[in-house]
């Protein structure tokens, strides 16, 4: 096992950037989500890690030596594929003890290793089949059983539950999650789908456009987004964009919005601030006023049931907030209301401009 | 394959027939037919030509059993057969792995189009080319002596090197489609979950490459086999006396000898003997495929 350090990184393809200065510490032991949309270079990072592709500049370490010229079949990493990339003319049990029969180890302790591997998959019985006749959730396991099976020093999952249907998939996260704590092996996991990243790991990079946008746990990126893309990329937001007043911003028609969080900027420059959807209550009368909350008054466009909550669209001055409220069945807007929206400022995060 | 098509069912059979048959119509008035009445010749004496008398006979066939000759020259065309799919192979088959797995592209297909050039040329005017290039004072001969310091007698005119290198340009690019075909259907992310484990080039090659090409490969050498134990054009002209293989002999039989129904025998012999090699490889190659 071993830690990954990635500095500098660098890569191009003809004009096109798909890293651009990338630097992040994959500690030892960790889960790490590398998230972001299509083209944001994630996979490009992972594949620089697993040492398919070499970067023009930068440097990648993993276990603190230095690989970044280091070929594939010599980095003794783990890797499983989205499509799984199982050996079709193999059985189970062959495609789990490839790794170990191409370094030529004996065929005793093959099948003694291949055997745990796949009693840690939960397909122990499963040995003999051809890949073709596996379900999908079964080939995700034989392709994790074959990457870990050669005690790799870090994990690397490119989309590997994309090809999973719903109901599946959920279940799988669970099972990665404990196969990875089991093993404590350093996990790297790129994957487009913000849930996913959210429940699995310990930590998450954001890309966008070959570049690290934020990286963090993710308590801290969700509630702490650095800026207006990570606030929407990873859940939902609500952003307000207006001028620095110190401790807010101020709307261009003059409303103020207190920020408890987020960045120190200098007053009068440009910045936004985000509010989370379920941090804001919504209700039909002021009640009683809180000095210190923020507070806007718009008119619901649009209500989305949705079983244990609701989504609120409200219009104000020309923008579309989204509130989104727990269903207690005590009581339910109709579309056209006038509503107050309040929440606190702890819940606002003042994110610089840009 | 044919299981497969064994399995269909009762009425998908029923109203495909219309769309089967026009081939099988085809197949049946432009092949079976001529065959039918090729497989009557070879047991007649004569050809029922101006009059002639004729007989049912089995002389025909006891003549090849009698005479040691056609044995040799069958056994030969063999050996013929299997060196020249043995060299398409070698030549044919990393050609197809670089098109399948390492070409892009505007590259990929201007490598293609070579590879298929020959296969739109006429095949006499690409025999009597390699005449040109094999015989003594021709284009190898003067190109090598142009360049080299010392004096050299290239001439593999009117031999069985000539023959071979005849064929093989022949059918090489049966064996580079094939491959080519079973090639690109491996996807590459096969290739790098085999280095990621720790694989060489050559170890991937060997147990994930082959195995998944091999019903091209086989595919292919049945393409070239077959033919090439019955061709006799390129033997003729390129292997001049030496080149006196069982084609070349049926062929004899048809057009010099007038012997039809001898000819038409050494045929279905050869049919015979080709059916089974194959059945009795098929249980390897299926097992390979």
């Amino acid at each position: 096992m071993a830690g990954v350090q990635v500095a500098n990184l660098s890569r191009s393809f003809g004009a096109h950037k798909a890293l651009d200065d990338v630097s992040i510490d994959f500690a030892d032991g960790g889960f790490y989500a590398l998230l972001g949309p299509s083209g944001s270079g994630k996979t490009t990072l992972l594949r620089q890690i697993a040492g398919f592709d070499f970067p023009d500049s930068g440097r990648i370490a993993i276990g603190g030596e230095g690989v970044e010229r280091v070929p594939v079949e010599k980095r003794r990493i783990g890797m499983v594929f989205q499509n799984y990339a199982l050996f079709p003319n193999m059985s189970v049990a062959d495609n789990v003890g490839f790794g170990l029969s191409v370094r030529r180890q004996a065929k005793a302790t093959i099948a003694g290793e291949v055997q745990r591997a796949l009693d840690l998959v939960q397909l122990g019985k499963l040995g003999g089949r051809r890949p073709h006749q596996l379900s999908g959730g079964q080939r995700q396991r034989v392709a994790l059983a074959r990457a870990i099976v050669t005690k790799p020093r870090v994990l690397l999952l490119d989309e590997p539950l994309g090809a999973l249907d719903k109901a599946l998939r959920v279940d799988m996260q669970i099972e990665l999650k404990r196969i990875q704590r089991e093993i404590g092996i350093t996990t790297i996991f790129v994957t487009h789908d913000q849930e996913e990243a959210l429940t699995m790991s310990d930590r998450i990079g954001i890309l966008r456009d070959g570049r690290l946008v934020q990286e963090g746990p993710p308590e801290e990126i969700y509630d702490r987004p650095k800026s207006e893309f990570a606030a929407t990329f990873l859940g939902d937001a609500n952003i307000f964009r207006g001028e620095t007043t110190g401790a807010g911003i101020r709307l261009p028609d003059g409303t103020a919005i207190a920020a408890g969080a987020g960045a120190t900027l200098a007053a009068g420059t440009k910045a936004s601030c985000a509010v989370r959807p379920e941090r804001i209550r919504i209700a039909t009368d002021s009640g009683t006023p809180d000095p210190n909350a923020n507070l806007l008054r718009g008119q619901v466009s649009k209500r989305i049931f949705a079983g244990s909550n609701s989504t609120y669209f409200v219009d104000r001055d020309g923008q579309t907030l989204k509130v989104i409220v727990q269903n207690t069945g005590v009581e339910r807007l109709a579309e056209g209301q006038e509503v107050v929206l309040r929440w606190s400022p702890e819940s606002t995060v003042l994110i610089a401009a840009g | 394959m044919a299981g497969q098509v064994a399995t269909g069912s009762r009425s998908g059979l029923r109203s495909a027939l219309p769309l089967l048959l026009p081939a099988y119509l085809w197949l049946t008035v432009a092949i079976f037919l001529p065959l039918s009445a090729m497989v009557f010749f070879s047991f007649m004496t004569e050809l029922p030509l101006s009059g002639k008398a004729w007989s049912f006979t089995l002389d025909n066939y006891a003549t090849f059993f009698s005479q040691g000759l056609y044995w040799t020259l069958l056994l030969a065309s063999l050996r013929l057969g299997l060196e020249v799919t043995l060299w398409c192979v070698v030549i044919g088959y990393p050609a197809a792995y670089v098109l399948a797995k390492v070409l892009r592209g505007r590259s990929r297909e201007a490598i293609f189009l070579l590879v298929i050039l020959p296969f739109w040329s006429n095949g006499l005017v690409r025999i009597f080319s390699w005449a040109m290039v094999l015989r003594e004072g021709g284009i190898l001969d003067t190109a090598l002596n142009a360049v080299l310091p010392f004096k050299i007698n290239i001439d593999l005119m009117y031999s069985y090197p000539a023959v071979i290198i005849g064929l093989v340009h022949s059918y090489v690019p049966y064996m580079v489609l094939t491959c080519y075909l079973t090639l690109q259907a491996i996807d590459d992310s096969l290739i790098e979950a085999g280095r990621s484990l720790g694989a060489s080039r050559l170890q991937m090659l060997k147990r994930v490459i082959i195995p998944l090409s091999m019903p091209g490969l086989v595919a292919g050498a049945a393409l070239i086999f077959v033919p090439v134990v019955g061709s006799f054009m390129e033997p003729r002209i390129l292997g001049g006396r030496t080149g006196t293989f069982y084609g070349t002999v049926i062929e004899d039989q048809f057009v010099a000898v007038f012997n039809w129904p001898l000819g038409a025998a050494l045929s279905f012999i050869l049919l015979a003997v080709v059916l089974v090699i194959l059945a009795l490889a098929s249980p390897v190659l299926r097992r390979a495929a």
